[in-house]
């Protein structure tokens, strides 16, 4: 539906033998869209191409997450978490259980540190690779869809042999994970690593010196320095707008501090600058796995559950034979509970910093659970980037702001 | 395909040609089931797994994942749907063309899923009537093609060429088709979809 | 791990101070007649950069009911900081951020849709995740968590439908 309203620019701004120029129309992108990358729903006022005011609307997934957690309790929200962001299941998986374990006070043993790092890093990899394959394919690099969900699918596979599951795995307990990585997970993940690195080289190979790609990229969705700080945004989208900043080295967790790795920053903070920024994420993610598994070779039968029994299950055999255990067990699988006090969570997931802010008042339910989700800022950044820009940048900042509405929404 | 008998009156129209003229068309139709995916949460993941290299789902036809609800005829509810959404989601099935069918993926479709809660629709089957249930939290891109299969199997019963001829006077059980259904004919429908009864031959 | 002797000095009479959390991030506890002053300060003299979140909890039956909870972090200082006021009665409001971090903005949105917080000086608040026109404050305390309303909103969407689709 046309709106017919006059619209006066600052002279110079346009092109005034422009014939379309003037008339402004409302068109709706959305909830159901391909290129929305969830159920986004995009109010976009345009002047002939070019894009003069955008109104995100969020919404259309939300779950009532918050309220859950309230309801179920400390516990049973784990696997709610998966659901947040779902292409990185467990790393939410590991922030919640972060902000639990400071509330707890627990300390999670070595083990069971470093095989929540391969964890998080695996899914940051398959993170970026649903952004490379999403964005490719809504840029019309189809190929890019079918590479990555190969390389995905290879992910899956080893994730299924050790969780159970290909997505939403809910591995993590507070304490550590599940169940230890044994010699077939493990010799699995090496094979996946030891391919990786040339498939990314191939995915640059087709896009990095690609004449469409960069010129749909390059100087598309400028932020500054300034902007992605006033607006909130953290992750990729901060770094590559040139801030250094990345939680594993600022604010260490999960024993970041103790790996070798690299965190790029890019310079003009464009669509093209995430992009570089992302792919390098994925070699420095490899190379971080690649000394997790070096350590967990090293630290073979080590404990990788703390074994508080206020919080950790105990082992089965234990439950059958001893009493107190079983009181233990019961305990936490009915009612396990948390000391009064808050706490806030964070980590650095692959769209930026998931934080968990969670109060508890010394029960097995919460009183609060807000989830910091990092999707919801970049959400809300898409005006700052779009507006006046052509229709066809929008595709490309949607994608190189890379957001999952299952956590924009809750 | 053949083990199935058709149901509906014996003294079916047409007789012997318009047996073979319904299994010509449904053929066509269930090797061409052209999916609308409605990618709305994490089983949209697995949906976009199913249409990747590995499991490919257009080995069974359903190559053209067009995006246009007008240009589809199957519609894969991936997702939770919630209140917000619902409106297009039954915007969405109202605007495809006959014939068409709905798939139910995971859970949260399906049923609600876990999410029991003040936004989530319990089902999608509230708002209209659903064909195939998938469950599972994502199912596993296999589980969906077995449902794709298992509605290829509904198809084959359907009967379009018979209903033509007799003009609307065969029952209820003769077609499987959506027009055949109360809400398109102004008539709100909860949870009315068939169900089949253990020893009904029909029952695979 | 917040640095109070950083701040301190910045925001004198503006806030009391609280470390009762257990992640090390001191709380400041402000009024909300002070808080814009104290958020402006934290911003400008202190370099907290980045608004983390803003939300609330509900304390029911407390009163006053609503802690209206703000994070700010500091990179360059690599320092965080959380600012809390209470607000309560029939119409429970603080001012806004949004003119000190754009960003804020559908935080705020958030807050006021899932608490009924109003944030004064907002241009557009309005619901963020729930429909427009939706009456209730999902987060509260007294609301049931499944629902007050998925049977009317569905027989009230199935009404309209059948008002469009008859002639």
């Amino acid at each position: 539906m046309t709106t017919t309203q006059t619209f006066e620019y600052a002279p110079g701004v346009v092109d005034e033998d422009d014939p379309l120029h003037g008339e402004l129309m409302k068109l709706n992108m959305g909830p159901q869209h391909p290129a929305t990358h969830g159920v986004l729903r995009l109010i976009v006022t345009v002047d002939g191409e070019t894009m003069r005011e955008l109104e995100p609307v969020v919404g259309y997934l939300h779950r009532g997450k918050e309220k859950t957690c309230e309801t179920l309790g400390w516990r049973k929200f784990f696997v709610h978490t998966d659901r947040l962001d779902y292409v990185q299941p467990l790393m939410n998986n590991i922030g919640y259980a972060i902000a639990l374990e400071k509330l707890a006070g627990l300390k999670v043993p070595e083990r069971g540190q470093d095989i929540r790092v391969l964890l998080m890093e695996l899914s940051r990899i398959a993170a970026h690779l649903i952004y490379l394959g999403t964005t490719g394919i809504d840029l019309g690099a189809v190929t890019m869809f079918f590479f990555t969900f190969n390389e995905r699918e290879k992910l899956y596979d080893v994730l299924d042999a050790y969780t159970g599951h290909r997505m939403n795995n809910t591995y993590v307990r507070i304490g550590g994970v599940y169940a230890d990585v044994d010699e077939n997970v493990q010799q699995g993940i090496e094979r996946f690593l030891d391919e990786f690195p040339a498939k990314v080289d191939e995915f640059e190979s087709m896009l990095t010196g690609n004449r469409i790609w960069f010129d749909r990229n390059r100087n598309v969705g400028v932020l500054s320095r300034e902007q992605a700080l006033a607006w909130s945004l953290t992750g990729p989208n901060l770094r590559g707008s040139g801030v250094d900043h990345d939680l594993r080295k600022d604010e260490p967790y999960c024993g970041y501090d103790g790996y070798d790795f690299e965190v790029p920053v890019g310079t003009i903070g464009d669509c093209y600058d995430r992009y570089l920024v992302r792919i390098e994420e994925m070699r420095q993610s490899t190379r971080i796995c690649k000394q997790a598994l070096a350590r967990l070779q090293d630290t073979r039968g080590g404990e990788f559950l703390a074994q508080d029994r206020r919080y950790v299950l105990p082992p089965k055999s234990e439950v059958r034979s001893s009493m107190e255990e079983l009181i233990h067990q019961f305990k936490i699988v009915t009612d396990m509970e948390l000391p009064a006090g808050e706490a806030y969570g964070a980590i650095e997931s692959s769209k930026g910093e998931l934080g968990f802010y969670v109060v508890s008042d010394g029960t097995s339910h919460p009183v609060r659970c807000h989830i910091r989700a990092p999707g919801l800022m970049n959400v809300q950044a898409i005006p700052l980037l779009a507006r006046g820009r052509l229709i066809s940048d929008i595709v490309a900042i949607i994608g190189s702001l890379d957001f999952v509405m299952g956590e924009v929404d809750r | 395909m053949g083990s199935l008998k058709p149901a509906g009156p014996s003294s079916a129209e047409g007789g012997f040609l318009a047996t073979r003229a319904d299994w010509l068309v449904n053929w066509g139709r269930k090797n061409s089931l052209w999916p609308m995916p409605l990618g709305l949460s994490c089983c949209g993941i697995e949906l976009m797994a199913m249409i990747g290299p590995r499991f490919d789902i257009a080995r069974f036809g359903a190559e053209a994942a067009r995006f246009s609800p007008r240009q589809c005829d199957l519609l894969i509810v991936a997702g939770t749907l919630t209140w917000k959404m619902a409106e297009a989601c039954r915007t969405i099935y109202d605007q495809m063309p006959d014939p068409k069918w709905v798939i139910a993926m995971g859970v949260c479709s399906s049923s609600g899923g876990m999410y029991d809660s003040y936004s989530v629709v319990q089902g999608v089957d509230m708002l209209m009537p659903v064909d195939v249930y998938v469950p599972g939290c994502p199912p596993r891109p296999d589980a969906v093609i077995d449902a794709l299969l298992k509605l290829q199997k509904k198809i084959e019963r359907e009967q379009p060429v018979k209903l033509l001829l007799s003009g609307d006077n065969l029952d209820e059980g003769a077609g499987t088709h959506h027009s055949f259904y109360a809400p398109n004919k102004g008539i709100p429908t909860t949870r009315s979809h068939e169900v089949l009864s253990p020893d009904d031959p029909r029952k695979d | 791990m917040t640095d109070l002797d950083r701040i301190r000095p910045a925001i004198a009479g503006l806030a009391v101070e609280t470390l009762a959390s257990r992640d090390g991030i001191a709380v400041l506890e402000t009024t909300p007649a002070q808080l814009h002053e104290l958020v402006a300060r934290l911003r400008d003299a202190c370099g907290f950069e980045l608004c983390t979140f803003v939300t609330a909890v509900d304390r029911f039956p407390a009163d006053p009911r609503f802690e209206v909870l703000w994070q700010l972090q500091s990179i360059a200082h690599g320092d965080r900081v959380r600012v809390r006021a209470r607000v309560g009665g029939e119409r429970p409001s603080v001012p806004t951020i949004v003119d000190l971090y754009p960003g804020a903005a559908f935080s705020e949105r958030e807050c006021f849709d899932m608490f009924g917080v109003v944030f004064e000086g907002h241009a557009g608040l309005k619901r963020l995740l729930m429909p427009e026109g939706y009456e209730h404050f999902p987060l509260r305390k007294d609301f049931p968590h499944q629902g007050i309303e998925p049977d009317r909103l569905y027989r009230e969407w199935d009404r309209r439908r059948h008002e469009k689709a008859a002639p």
